[in-house]
């Protein structure tokens, strides 16, 4: 059913909100794909839509109040907005698998590791007692738990932080998804806990082939762990390039913005950092024009009157900006120097 | 002023702070050592950053500096004074020279109280000035931390993450203090605010002769606002050097580790870096392995580190570390070890 590669198409996707203080547009508007083996990057800050957007394509909108308000979730072939309920749990874990940011909450703390792990392969990959234990451990010594025969029969309180992380990896790899949607996997990790998760994920990609959704709020892991980057703010697409191209020459003020704010330990210190003034907008209640406008330094009259185009640089790059084509030669002059 | 004979703001003298959790009827009580002997001075005017992971010790050592966690042992000497051994009275009034801003801007605001009230109340505790001179403080301060005044009558959950911390800074400015302990202050933001929240504070330094200890697992941002940085690992300092110095020349092997494991946002760096990948986790604070409290994962362990805790002792100028296989005449910890030498020093 796949069609040159692509396993998940996502396209013009609206996920709205009903809120006492109106609509919020959590997700207006984002569209993209992903082939087999490729990994995406979605970068955003807290309320900008990320989480949202993977929920939808999980078909996770607590509803009311969200719903899915168009656009198109393609997965395989299959049209997942059409699924009833029990369709998508056929295919929520066991073909699409989530980590989330928080593995100490995603655990049950009253069952056992063990029993966690086997209830996804008795349920989706019809395993009886004995193989889904066997299959167990062998997942957990997969994700690198030492000693797993023994822990397997541990509860949650009795790892750590990055070993909960590993169970929940282990877990969503249980049984071999096409697809591994991770929302921060290793925010709440310590750095040298998050590097090792971080290796994890990059090894079991290339060894299983799966393909990657990671979503962050940090540049840095996004950098050396995906091919493609969607930066997402106030809920709509801001900027979508590939990776090495988006840090080389990125084509929106916000995005530059951004990437200019993070300390860089190989400069001097002593100079200000560069910072994005004012805050992010009340995404119930935007302006009629660009979103970014009042905190962008490149910002004109336009830019406060009239919603901004999704305006495409070449093939693969794409930047919601008046401005994006001069931005982008600006990056590029930038780059030349 | 009485003094202990040195130019120093803050001096720590082996502090500890020990926690003992129950034992029980039977058996021997169980002792955390969250801070473990730590010795080290904070000069008047500069920031020294304090790195490390989660359950090291670090946010505890900046609270026993302030007696917000009372020390079990060592000295606190703040302009000379010992803070640890001071009776509660004196101790009180020592505080208006020794603030903290914490980590969670939610949950450090009183969410009864109004902004005016929120960073009034220290103005009056300490009896700075009465009346209609507090509310015009405090209009002064919020605009100092980038607040409009008209926000005086608002409750903490009218602002955002990042206005809520400056409210907290603006709290701790306002009894003019001396010295102010930044506990992870911009963990908790987004990262466009990050900046915003790192660039006031290096400005209210520059203004106001701010001296601070900056504590905060995120070794960009301490890079970027330290002028000296100390590793902190299971309660103990085991590298103190210059910002500049510990990233570009780090000696601990963990130090190390720490700076690989923190991703640089740039594909063409990542793609080509080594990174160093410690095995395992921090071990516990309950029973830290003996002699050196890191040979559990460190590539370079040998017999000695699992014997002897080392020492911090300067290994070049201004560059301090806690390692028994590196010493002045010896500094680089993989010529040791290809050269097959032991411990050094015993």
């Amino acid at each position: 059913m796949t069609n040159n590669g692509t396993i998940l198409s996502v396209n013009d996707l609206k996920t709205y909100f009903q809120t006492e203080d109106g609509v919020v547009k959590a997700v207006d508007g984002i569209t993209f794909t992903l082939k087999k083996g490729e990994t995406l990057g979605i970068v955003g800050e807290s309320g900008s839509g990320k989480s949202v957007t993977n929920l939808s394509v999980m078909r996770l909108i607590p509803e009311p109040p969200g719903k899915i308000v168009g656009g198109d979730i393609i997965f395989n072939g299959i049209d997942v907005r059409a699924l009833s309920i029990d369709e998508v749990r056929k295919v929520r874990g066991k073909r699409i698998a989530m980590i989330f940011q928080d593995p100490m909450t995603s655990l049950n703390p009253f069952l056992k590791i063990s029993t966690q792990l086997m209830e996804v392969t008795q349920l989706h990959l019809g395993h009886t007692k004995d193989q889904a234990y066997k299959h167990a451990i062998k997942m957990l010594e997969t994700v690198g738990i030492p000693d797993a025969a023994k822990r397997v029969d541990g509860y949650p309180h009795e790892f750590s932080g990055g070993m909960r992380q590993r169970v929940m990896i282990a877990m969503a790899l249980s049984c071999d998804p096409e697809l591994l949607i991770a929302d921060e996997p290793t925010t709440a990790l310590d750095v040298t806990i998050q590097a090792q998760i971080l290796e994890l994920i990059k090894d079991l990609r290339e060894r299983m082939g799966t393909s990657v959704i990671l979503i962050t709020h940090d540049l840095g892991v996004v950098a050396g762990m995906t091919d493609k980057i969607i930066v997402m703010y106030a809920g709509k697409v801001f900027e979508q390039a590939p990776t090495r191209e988006l840090f080389a020459t990125p084509a929106n003020p916000y995005t530059k913005g951004l990437l200019k704010s993070v300390p860089d330990p190989a400069h001097e210190q002593g100079d200000p950092l560069y910072q994005i003034p004012g805050l992010p907008p009340d995404v119930a209640h935007l302006p009629p024009g660009c979103p970014f406008a009042e905190r962008c330094d490149r910002a004109e009259d336009i830019c406060r009157k009239e919603y901004p185009p999704f305006v495409q640089i070449n093939e693969n790059h794409f930047s919601l900006c008046h401005f994006a084509q001069e931005v982008y030669e600006g990056s590029v002059a930038e780059r030349g120097q | 002023m009485e003094t202990n004979g040195n130019q120093h703001l803050i001096s720590l003298d082996d502090l500890r702070v020990h926690f003992r959790l129950g034992g029980g009827l039977f058996g021997e009580p169980k002792v955390v050592k969250a801070v473990d002997g730590v010795s080290l001075d904070i000069e008047k005017g500069e920031t020294l950053g304090l790195v490390g992971e989660s359950g090291c010790g670090k946010s505890t050592l900046g609270k026993a500096i302030l007696r917000l966690t009372e020390p079990t042992g060592g000295r606190v000497y703040y302009n000379g004074r010992d803070l640890a051994h001071m009776p509660p009275s004196q101790m009180r009034e020592q505080r208006r020279h020794l603030q903290m801003i914490f980590q969670d801007p939610y949950a450090s605001l009183n969410p009864r109280m109004n902004v005016g009230q929120i960073i009034g109340e220290p103005i009056r505790t300490f009896k700075l000035a009465s009346g209609s001179t507090v509310e015009k403080m405090v209009g002064d301060l919020m605009e100092t931390v980038g607040l409009s005044r008209r926000f005086i009558k608002r409750y903490p959950h009218e602002f955002s993450g990042g206005q809520r911390q400056r409210i907290g800074i603006a709290r701790a400015l306002a009894v003019d203090p001396e010295f102010i302990v930044a506990d992870e202050p911009i963990s908790a933001l987004d990262v466009s605010i990050q900046a915003q929240i790192m660039n006031l504070m290096e400005k209210l330094q520059t203004d106001k002769g701010l001296t601070y200890l900056f504590i905060s697992h995120d070794l960009r941002a301490v890079r970027h606002l330290s002028d000296r940085v100390a590793v902190m690992y299971l309660g103990k300092i085991v590298e103190l050097a210059p910002g500049k110095v510990i990233y570009a020349d780090p000696l601990m092997p963990y130090t190390r580790a720490l700076i690989s494991a923190v991703p640089v946002p740039d594909p063409e760096i990542e793609a080509r870096r080594e990174r160093i990948i410690l095995q395992g986790d921090v071990p516990s604070p309950i029973n830290p392995p003996a002699g050196c409290h890191f040979h559990t994962r460190c590539p370079f362990a040998i017999e000695e580190c699992r014997q002897r805790a080392p020492q911090l002792v300067e290994i070049k100028p201004g560059h301090r570390a806690a390692c028994v296989r590196i010493n002045a005449e010896n500094p680089s910890i993989e010529a040791n070890a290809s050269a097959g030498l032991g411990a050094i020093g015993s």
